[in-house]
């Protein structure tokens, strides 16, 4: 499958180092997946939306699923269980963070709706993973939102309207950008350079 | 070595379709039909055993929420007792543990594929055998959890207590040396696009865990390994397939890798918008933090050792830094007031343990042991004072905090009492 005229070059470099050039420097290591298997594979979902199936969910409907697939750990109305945490913020939860005992749920801490989605899709419920239909994890995303007063009941939440949900404490991260920490060769806030 | 189990193979092929390691038949590798894997040989001498007369272990567990027991205290993982080794080598089978709650998967090899995709010109999938055919590099890096010595959250009773020993306060950190492709040349195979900026890590395990990485780093020296300390990666490390992220908080050392996605910007996964940016008193999370500061502790004699007597005794140490190789590491005998060169046993490896030593006699008298590092960009390792100041808070924040401080690299003093029992003393 790799084209011949990568050949030269990866005799020339073979042995020597990693071509400068982007050419593949080893023949016939690795092989080129098809776009179903690739598409098979990518479930990331970014903060502006990328990977977002189509689909789409409100928190009535999660309600019924967070009860038979959710509720076990997480408790009824996602206030938390034994064995899951909360997931359910409140106007306390976000006070909190300014305090010596933050309550870090998902509704009151985490800045983007879109990290929920993904987190449902890639690793919930547990043991069950990878089970949810899209439909069900914006559903269920939805009731999270609407358990945290971020959204209505009958909000429709799907790959548009789920980037536009402005979190809470959404302004509650620094720096905004990883290229706003100055020494790029720390590029981490320890020494207390973060903006 | 794999352990029997009756139902083993069934069980293997459950995981890996759960992991989604056999997508489509046209996944099928060369290999796919792969002999069964040999009996393990009933011998006591097949794989050697220490002697039963050793018994340091790690503590702590897993943290398998379903295994929880009530009233008993969480931690945040299996903390190793580096209050018992000597070098610079962690073994592997004490290598810390940290899993968020999730067993080891158990991943056969010859079915565990990685793929490359995303901005790339070429995507591509390695099986383990091809990635064995490529350039290989083997390298010695520690990998540490940034909530290693917090004096907050899950742990910290036993951390903070004097009672506490270095296993207690530094147990989360451990090196091994790593054996396998450097990322940079995967990645120049696929033929990064321009555009990007970020790759996102994945590993197989339940939660499909999932890191984003810059770029840079990841063409910098990032590892693709399945190699530690000369064997496979173990299972709790990521057999068969773990990145390593030199100098950067463990949770970016995704383990049971199974895809990179070259990406154009950082995808805010779980755990980097929700577990890892450290939030301080003003509200505000530091997110972006990856690399870890210059850190030392004095292993021996260290919290729980007791000294026979007066006379001489070598002070044996570990430091580390992710800003790159340890220079010079300090050792005070008196609480702080004066400072002594430690002998550093090289070669001192880039963002590795090294081992410090110095000679001491012990009077009988009441002291404080400390040690501190230096890295070869200079930075020095902080007292607590100083990282109280970074965090804009004291000390009573760190003695009362629930959450865990990231990235705590203070100064770590050990207390001589006179009846020679040694005790953490960092409050």
């Amino acid at each position: 499958m790799r084209c011949s005229k990568f050949l030269v070059p990866a005799l020339l470099f073979a042995g020597v180092t990693v071509a400068a050039a982007q050419t593949p420097s080893y023949t016939h290591v690795g092989r080129t997946p098809s776009k179903d298997e690739i598409q098979a594979w990518s479930i990331s979902v970014g903060p502006d939306g990328k990977g977002l199936p189509p689909g789409s969910g409100t928190a009535k409907q999660g309600a019924a699923i967070f009860a038979t697939k959710c509720a076990y750990c997480h408790g009824a109305n996602a206030q938390g269980g034994g064995i899951g945490t909360r997931l359910a913020g409140d106007k306390a939860a976000q006070d909190s963070l300014t305090t010596i005992h933050p309550v870090k749920t998902v509704g009151s801490y985490w800045p983007y709706a879109t990290t929920i989605w993904d987190y449902i899709n890639r690793a919930m419920p547990r043991n069950q993973a990878g089970s949810l239909k899209p439909d069900e994890v914006y559903s269920l995303t939805a009731f999270i939102l609407f358990r945290s007063s971020i959204i209505q009941e009958n909000d429709v939440m799907d790959a548009r309207s789920l980037t536009k949900v402005q979190m809470p404490n959404r302004n509650g991260f620094v720096p905004p950008r990883f290229e706003d920490i100055p020494d790029e060769h720390k590029r981490g806030c320890r020494e207390g350079v973060c903006p | 070595m794999i352990p029997d189990k009756p139902d083993r193979r069934s069980f293997l092929k459950n995981t890996a379709a759960l992991a989604g390691l056999a997508v489509g038949a046209s996944a099928a590798s060369p290999v796919a039909e792969a002999a069964p894997p040999p009996e393990r040989v009933d011998d006591l001498h097949a794989y050697g055993e220490r002697s039963h007369l050793v018994n340091s272990v790690r503590i702590g567990s897993i943290n398998n929420p379903e295994r929880r027991i009530e009233g008993e205290p969480h931690d945040l993982g299996l903390r190793s007792p580096l209050q018992d080794q000597v070098g610079m080598i962690t073994p592997a089978s004490l290598h810390f543990v940290i899993s968020h709650g999730y067993e080891p998967v158990d991943i056969a090899p010859q079915e565990h594929q990685l793929l490359i995709h995303g901005l790339v010109d070429r995507p591509l999938i390695f099986t383990l055998e091809e990635l064995k055919r490529l350039p290989s590099v083997s390298r010695f890096h520690f990998i540490e959890c940034h909530g290693n010595s917090s004096p907050g959250g899950p742990g910290s009773a036993n951390r903070n207590a004097p009672k506490g020993t270095a296993q207690d306060t530094h147990g989360l950190t451990s090196c091994s040396q790593w054996t396998g492709v450097p990322l940079s040349l995967l990645l120049k195979e696929a033929g990064v696009q321009k555009g990007a900026s970020w790759i996102i890590a994945e590993g197989a395990d339940p939660s499909k865990h999932s890191k984003s990485i810059p770029l840079a780093k990841a063409l910098d020296d990032a590892l693709v390994a399945y190699g530690q300390n000369g064997e496979p990666v173990r299972p709790e490390q990521g057999f068969p397939l773990r990145l390593v992220v030199p100098g950067w908080q463990g949770i970016n050392n995704v383990k049971w890798l199974r895809r990179i996605d070259v990406v154009d910007e950082p995808y805010m996964s779980m755990m980097e918008v929700s577990r890892y940016p450290s939030l301080k008193l003003d509200g505000k999370s530091r997110w972006f933090e990856f690399q870890l500061g210059p850190k030392s502790v004095i292993t021996r004699p260290s919290g729980g050792y007791r000294l026979p007597g007066p006379g001489f005794y070598e002070i044996s140490g570990l430091a580390w830094s992710g800003g790159g190789a340890v220079r010079r590491v300090e050792v005070s005998a008196d609480g702080g007031r004066t400072w002594k060169d430690a002998e550093i046993e090289g070669p001192a490896y880039k963002k590795a343990h090294t081992r410090f030593t110095a000679p001491w006699t012990w009077t009988g008298d009441e002291v404080v042991l400390q040690s501190r590092c230096t890295d070869d960009t200079g930075e020095v390792q902080p007292t607590i004072a100083e990282v109280a100041k970074l965090w804009n808070a004291d000390l009573d924040f760190f003695k009362n905090a629930t959450i865990v401080v990231g990235d705590f690299n203070a100064i770590q003093p050990w207390k001589v009492n006179r009846d020679g029992s040694v005790q953490n003393a960092l409050f």
